[in-house]
């Protein structure tokens, strides 16, 4: 029962992932692109993690925790880059 | 891990199908709606519930596997932290840039830019 | 280890952040031996310490029964809201009325503004989009509201008062 969940959920994650790809490419605002983004990468953290729990380690969920900092980190900084035209003063 | 009470495989699926079906609703609402503001409020619904399904079914399988579990514990805390703030972050930045909004724009802000600077 | 008690940066000013910092070290390298141990003593000492400009000053929870109510309300909601929200994104025939909705407060202090600021995002539906420090008020956009007015009394009522127990 469980690996026809993770295999359901894998696929459900992956086709929000093409949904998000849609909003990136089509715009129409920066902004909505940026969100794309965010979406998308809070996306990658979950199917990191449905992998992980599909190969049995550990090591994924480390992988999946910097994947999470590493995307929070590349928001804040292009929010803010749109807001004030610069990252770092 | 060889085998899972069946209950608790139950209840893994159980939230990993809730899990990846929030994703999937929150990914929708970022293609159906109209303009950015309504957009914004789909990677929180993600975040929410989505992640969290998904990260407690994680933390249940480690627990049945003898783990303990703790980075899914820590990325489910750093994503409710985090996802808020940088929602904040794009809005003011779609006020900056004066982004189209469907509910007109709101009274009292002349320049985004001004309230960000406050705080930055 | 503290030198003097005029010191305006004080070793251990934040002793519940320094025990997060702490454990959350240790269960990361899931271990208790004596280097991880060390590790975690010097980033809980510094860490607090290197930080103290942003942090402000320290909170004092008034009452833990309401951090406790709260907390189950904010999870509660989470869930609610966010089935009305999925119901609202699944149905295609039906146009969600977007509005911004100004909430005035009466919570003075930083730290729970920003708190109450979180919550409101990570209940779906609504999105604290400018928090104004001068005029008090957190301008909020909601995805499908009728009435501002009547959400901002909402607002109030079951975030902001919990919120204003504990900190002030």
């Amino acid at each position: 029962m469980m690996p026809l969940a993770l295999d359901i959920a894998i696929a459900a994650v992956a086709l929000a992932m093409l949904l998000c790809a849609f909003r990136l490419f089509r715009g129409p605002e920066v902004t909505d692109r940026l969100l794309a983004l965010d979406t998308l990468y809070i996306n990658v953290v979950a199917l990191v993690v449905l992998l992980g729990i599909r190969q049995q380690t550990e090591l994924l969920f480390e992988a999946a925790l910097i994947v999470a900092m590493l995307g929070f980190v590349s928001t804040v900084a292009l929010a803010r880059y749109l807001t004030r035209g610069d990252v770092i003063e | 891990m060889d085998t899972l009470h069946p209950l608790v495989e139950a209840l893994i699926s159980l939230m990993l199908l809730i899990g990846a079906l929030f994703m999937l609703v929150g990914a929708i609402g970022l293609v159906r709606f109209g303009d950015f503001f309504m957009r914004l409020h789909a990677p929180t619904k993600a975040t929410t519930l989505g992640v969290g399904g998904v990260l407690i079914a994680a933390m249940v399988h480690s627990w049945a596997g003898g783990r303990f579990g703790v980075p899914e514990l820590l990325i489910t805390l750093f994503l409710f932290i985090t996802a808020p703030v940088s929602a904040n972050l794009m809005a003011k930045a779609a006020l900056h840039l004066k982004v189209p909004s469907k509910a007109g724009r709101p009274a009292g802000i002349d320049d985004g830019a001004q309230t960000q600077d406050k705080q930055g | 280890m503290a030198t003097g008690t005029i010191q305006p940066k004080r070793w251990l000013a934040h002793p519940f952040m320094s025990a997060i910092i702490a454990a959350s070290w240790l269960l990361l390298q899931q271990s208790l031996a004596v280097p991880q141990l060390i590790t975690a003593t010097v980033l809980a000492l510094v860490l607090p310490r290197v930080l103290a400009g942003f942090l402000g000053p320290q909170v004092k929870v008034s009452s833990w029964a309401t951090v406790v109510r709260f907390a189950g309300i904010v999870l509660w909601d989470i869930v609610v809201s966010n089935i009305t929200v999925a119901k609202i994104v699944l149905n295609p025939a039906r146009e969600p009325q977007p509005a911004w909705v100004p909430v005035p407060l009466d919570l003075r202090h930083p730290n729970g503004i920003a708190l109450l600021a979180t919550v409101i995002t990570t209940t779906p539906g609504t999105v604290s989009c400018v928090i104004d420090e001068d005029r008090h008020e957190i301008l909020v956009h909601a995805l499908d509201c009728s009435d501002p007015a009547a959400m901002a009394q909402d607002i109030k009522n079951r975030y902001e008062r919990p919120l204003r127990e504990i900190f002030e």
